[in-house]
């Protein structure tokens, strides 16, 4: 168990460079983001060459990324593009996201293991149609458009709560964006539940359950679920990592002051610096959750043990 | 079991209980005699799978809507006597009127129009992006978990990056390098952001089919690789990458739309749900028909595809016959 | 029993953070009484005078500092603020003096030697500023911001304190217009403490100016409050401002509506066709010195050879203005038909239809003009911008599309949205676009001069297109020698004839400013550089 947590956490190191290395490409890639400081007006040449001075956009690539490297291994992650350290952004941006992620979770666990438990006991019956016909809607709607619509709807015409995100985000003002940020994965989670339920449905372990007489409520929670469970966890152990840095569009929408809306930022205004470090921390907040996810299956799944 | 090969199935991403169910399934009927039946049963689960599906109606219906989407892709003028093209701004948001049955959009084009004309980027778009990345995701999974070792390992961590890029980012880098006014870098990066996904629940669902018994056997009977991954693992490992291809599907579609909305997704003349759809985004309080015909067009469109992925899958799994 | 106490256990979750989040609601943060709540866009530099060149830094910058000129917020005259008096004989040697009784926020005078210490520091290339390229016009300006290698000295000749409250300027050509440029905040005064304690003093910017900051959450919020201390004309009528940021206006907007703000200064054009409604009339519209054009590459010899301003002026024609302001825009935009902006006024040099025939929509014309002058080049047109903010999609649809639709060719005009601001600057530098861009400039002070030169002059900081013209050149070198104000204005108009002549961009339309507040405030207007005027708002 030890041993194999061990190789897993070994095995981050060079996902780290490779990521790092990856995303500084990336950044690289998109051009010279000085000439985007001066507004309407063409840079002024001699400002401009300082300024790449300092920000080491003068030197070739591989130079760059060294220094930079060299830089995050003395804890120092660079400055964002309004001067401020990556690391001050870091801590301001991440709990937010992460009180927004894991009111995602808990609502994607909650309603759409329900709703997947409910279509997968009634299979073929009319609650599973009204689920998948939901489920679809949610699906084929882009996270911009629920996001408006609920705003609109929740925040003006109905004034439940407000439309936007105060600096503090509790989880009261979050609790809306959340759900708008959960809703395209909560079809993914229903529909896994429904077939994994109706296809342990039908195994012998069930068969002797009834046999033995157990009540249906028992059989369904202790035994069908739990046994079902496993690609869901998969799946939203993967989706933690995608919540939390594919809120861009929710986080623009709800002015939501998270790790979305600092990416967006670093990426409009090319800042390497910021992209680099907070894709970084994500890598590894997803590498930590598909260890977890790993972990947990033989929590669910008494027939896997560790080595 | 040898404990690296369960530490595989611990170390699996997606999809585990369901592959572990189809297989379990399979070892049920072919339990006999598993090495000699190879070839008989691998055409015989394909053929009994049509024979049921040709009864079924879910797959006729949703087939049926299928035939029509791609038939109005390939020939919109079939049912749309307009121009998607020819917009009078003088027009612009108006509702429905007659000869104009859904209204006009910002720039006073004919929604109904532009919704048939839409199809044919949007499915194109959908179905390749679909069909790329599962190949891609099935051929890298399966043969990470087929062979396992560093290959699998590197394959696994590459798709952790992959996961970590976020999509604008990689949008505007890999979209404003390959640009142009077609519709294959959308594609393209559509499956270069999807194939882990599918990776992952093809890895997993053929270790877990390649702990079966029949396969053992078929092992030890001496089949090769190929054969192997063809004849055994592959129909076992098929039903959860049609499940999570089908879905896909509709995401990439709108995919497509997000990234219009960030400026860098297909561009006019091309015309797609995708586009519509962002561009009726934020004037929805006043024009709601303008996001309520392309976006229910692509909820047909992914309704039909999950309904036929739902009818095949339950085709292919002989456990529910 | 594991599985139950792990259902248990989840359940407590759920409702741990449903209590939270009931706990959390309605803490939103208010206001005090008589505060102004506004939206706010994050600034891009560090909130120092000489290095802010957007509209949001200078949205801080204008309430808390005072310069010696300043731009009347309705006429937008540069009227006299710390100066007592600007004067000259030969428009090349100014003399100023700086009122007495000014002091910044902290205590300290406001001196002569303020002013020449922060253009100093301004100018100096080893500070990067971003509008060093202002001081350009004062002595000794290429000594101290070299275009190569490093400066050889650290302050400006043409800069000399004479007593503690005068100076003298000498500029390195005639510029009879200099003092009107004065109002402009990279001109602004700074206290000692901007030097002695640099990195404190741009977590809490001190200045002159009506307002004070109380608190700034970089990236979130800012509060300023009324400055009791100050003696200026222009007192705050209200005790504070509250500066949001928001990264999306409709969000901004939403949040208008549904009362957790009081005033937005951009209002999404997406909105603009139920804001009255929304708002029940609080809302204005009115010109500010914002300018959209469509600029041709110049660089490209398929469009600068003659016989060409036939095809540029013939897209031109083929634009219908009057439709596009009116359907997309709601009339926050105005049909151009000059280069300048309203806001100049009949004596600034705004001269309403001096481009003529050539920016009214005639797509029979405009098909004949193309047609002579050879044909779009390639047989078709792009038009490129970039889109991550603004609504530069919509117009850029509708303008291909009126193109489109006068040359009867559905195919003729397409668009090429760029995902990054940088990217499409980038684009432009290296001379990569090949075909229509857009160019949107912003005044940076109510002159005509100030529309036409860098932008059309040859090899001028911000002439994208690479223009070049000598009849033009020549026009301005000519009115900048003129020590009358309206002598110098009739050539700079007469300069912009040639621009109606060879069409090296397409005038579009006059941006106005749009801004909508709640019940709660009132006296609420925008400064002809669309940024509302705080100070003067009041709050019932």
């Amino acid at each position: 168990m030890s041993r194999y947590v061990a190789r897993r956490l070994l095995q981050m190191i060079p996902v780290f460079i490779g990521s790092t290395f990856l995303i500084f490409f990336m950044v690289y890639a998109l051009g010279d983001p000085v000439a985007a400081l001066f507004g309407d007006k063409a840079p002024d040449p001699a400002t401009a060459a300082r300024i790449r001075q300092d920000l080491y956009l003068d030197q070739p690539l591989w130079k760059q990324y060294l220094h930079y490297m060299g830089q995050v291994f003395a804890g120092n992650f660079g400055t964002a593009f309004n001067g401020q350290p990556v690391t001050e952004l870091m801590g301001s941006a991440f709990p937010v996201t992460l009180r927004l992620t894991i009111v995602a979770i808990v609502f994607e666990v909650v309603i759409g293991i329900a709703l997947g438990v409910l279509s997968g006991l009634r299979r073929g019956r009319p609650v599973d149609t009204t689920v998948l016909l939901l489920t679809l809607v949610v699906v084929s709607v882009p996270t911009f458009v629920s996001g408006y619509v609920l705003q609109y709807l929740i925040g003006v015409k109905w004034r439940l709560a407000s439309p936007s995100v105060s600096p503090e985000a509790t989880f009261g003002e979050l609790l809306l964006p959340g759900v708008v940020l959960a809703l395209t994965s909560l079809a993914y989670v229903t529909r896994l539940t429904r077939t994994s339920l109706a296809e342990n449905a039908r195994a012998d372990y069930l068969r002797t359950a009834l046999a033995k007489g157990l009540p249906r409520h028992r059989i369904v929670l202790r035994h069908l679920l739990r046994n079902s469970l496993i690609p869901v966890v998969t799946f939203i152990g993967a989706d933690i990592g995608a919540l939390m840095g594919g809120a861009i569009v929710t986080e623009r929408i709800f002015n939501i002051r998270g790790v979305g809306f600092q990416l967006y930022q670093g990426i409009l205004r090319q800042n390497s610096p910021t992209v680099v470090g907070f894709v970084t921390i994500l890598v590894i907040v997803f590498l930590l959750a598909n260890l977890l996810v790993d972990l947990l299956y033989a929590v669910l799944d008494p027939r896997i043990r560790y080595a | 079991m040898p404990e690296p090969e369960q530490r595989e199935v611990i170390g699996s991403g997606s999809g585990g209980a369901m592959s572990m169910a189809s297989g379990e399934a399979e070892s049920l009927k072919g339990g006999p005699l598993p090495g000699s039946a190879d070839s008989g049963k691998a055409r015989s689960l394909w053929s009994d799978a049509w024979h049921d599906l040709r009864r079924n109606p879910v797959f006729v219906v949703s087939a049926l809507v299928i035939v029509f989407l791609v038939l109005i892709a390939v020939w919109p003028s079939l049912i749309a006597s307009g121009n998607p093209l020819q917009c009078d701004l003088a027009r612009a948001q108006d509702g429905p009127r007659p000869g104009h049955p859904f209204g006009f959009d910002a720039q006073g084009c004919d929604v109904y129009t532009r919704t048939v004309y839409g199809a044919r980027a949007s499915i194109t778009v959908g179905v390749c992006a679909t069909t790329g990345a599962a190949l891609l995701g099935s051929v890298l999974g399966g043969l990470a978990g087929y062979y396992g070792g560093w290959w699998d390992g590197l394959l696994s961590r590459l798709a952790d990056v992959f996961f970590g890029i976020p999509i604008i980012l990689g949008g505007l880098v890999f979209l404003s390098v390959v640009t142009g006014a077609s519709i294959w870098p959308v594609v393209g990066f559509i499956v270069l952001l999807g194939w882990p996904q599918i990776a992952r629940i093809a890895r997993s669902a053929v270790v877990t089919a390649k702990q079966h018994d029949y396969v053992q056997a078929a092992r030890a009977l001496g089949a090769g690789d190929a054969r192997m991954l063809l004849r055994h693992i592959a129909p076992n490992a098929v039903a959860p990458v049609i499940v999570v291809a089908t879905i896909a599907l509709g995401t990439y579609i709108a995919l497509e739309a997000t990234l219009s909305f960030i400026g860098v997704g297909l561009r006019p003349p091309t015309v797609s749900w995708g586009i519509d759809i962002s561009n009726a985004s934020t004037l929805i309080r006043n024009s709601p028909h303008m996001l309520l015909w392309p976006a229910g067009a692509l909820s047909l469109t992914v309704l039909a595809f999950i309904m036929l992925g739902d009818a095949v899958r339950d085709a292919l799994d002989p456990k529910l016959r | 029993m594991r599985g139950g106490r792990r259902a248990r256990a989840m359940v407590a979750l759920g409702g741990l953070v449903f209590a939270m989040a009931a706990a959390g609601c309605g803490g939103g943060g208010g206001v005090p009484a008589g505060w102004v709540r506004a939206s706010w866009g994050d600034p891009q530099n560090p909130l120092e005078p000489a290095n802010t060149n957007e509209v949001q830094g200078g949205k801080v910058l204008d309430m808390i500092f005072r310069g010696l000129k300043r731009y009347d917020p309705r006429t937008g005259a540069a009227v006299n603020m710390l100066a007592e008096r600007i004067g000259t004989r030969d428009s090349q040697n100014f003399t100023i003096t700086v009122k007495s009784g000014w002091t910044f926020s902290n205590g300290e005078k406001v001196t002569a030697k303020s002013f020449v210490d922060a253009w100093n520091y301004g100018a100096l290339l080893d500070n990067k500023q971003k509008n060093a390229s202002f001081f350009e016009y004062i002595d000794g300006y290429e000594k101290v911001h070299p275009a190569a290698g490093a400066a050889s000295a650290r302050t400006l000749a043409g800069l000399v304190v004479k007593d503690e409250r005068t100076f003298t300027v000498r500029l390195r050509t005639k510029f009879s217009t200099w003092p009107d440029t004065l109002g402009y905040t990279a001109y602004a005064p700074l206290p000692r403490a901007f030097f002695d304690d640099h990195r404190a003093w741009l977590k809490k910017p001190v200045g002159n100016g009506p307002y004070t900051i109380d608190s700034y959450t970089r990236g979130s919020a800012m509060r300023l409050s009324r400055w009791d201390g100050y003696r200026g004309p222009d007192r705050a009528a209200n005790k504070g401002v509250e500066l949001r940021v928001y990264t999306d206006n409709n969000t901004a907007y939403t949040d208008l509506q549904a009362g957790n703000l009081d005033l937005v200064d951009d209002i999404p054009s997406t909105q603009l066709k139920n804001v009255t409604k929304d708002l029940d009339g609080r809302y204005i519209n009115q010109p500010a010195g914002i300018i959209q054009t469509l600029d041709f590459p110049m660089y490209r010899a398929e469009w600068n050879r003659p016989g060409m301003e036939k095809v540029r002026k013939g897209l031109s024609m083929a634009i219908n203005r009057e439709q596009i302001t009116t359907q997309i825009y709601r009339r926050t935009r105005t049909p151009a038909t000059d280069w300048t902006s309203p806001v100049l006024g009949e004596k600034g040099g705004y001269r309403a239809g001096l481009c003529q025939d050539a920016c009214t929509y005639d797509p029979g014309r405009a098909r004949r003009l193309i047609e002579e002058g050879g044909g779009l080049p390639g047989g078709r047109v792009t038009i490129s911008s970039n889109v991550d903010n603004g609504s530069h999609r919509l117009w850029m649809d509708a303008v291909c599309n009126s193109i489109n639709n006068a040359l009867g060719n559905d195919r003729s005009c397409t668009v090429n949205p760029i995902g990054t601001f940088a990217d499409f600057r980038n684009q432009l530098s290296d001379e990569r676009l090949d075909d229509m861009f857009r160019s949107g400039w912003q005044m940076d002070y109510p002159l005509i001069q100030n529309f036409l030169q860098p932008l059309y002059y040859t090899d001028a900081s911000s002439n994208y297109g690479k223009f070049s013209d000598p009849a033009f050149d020549r026009l301005i070198d000519a009115a900048n020698s003129r020590t009358s104000t309206a002598g110098a204005i009739a050539e700079f108009q007469e300069a912009e004839t040639v621009l109606a002549r060879q069409m090296p961009a397409i005038p579009l339309w006059y941006q106005n400013g749009s801004a909508g507040y709640s019940e709660k405030l009132s006296g609420v207007m925008l400064n002809p550089f669309s940024v509302p005027v705080y100070e003067r708002i009041t709050v019932k």
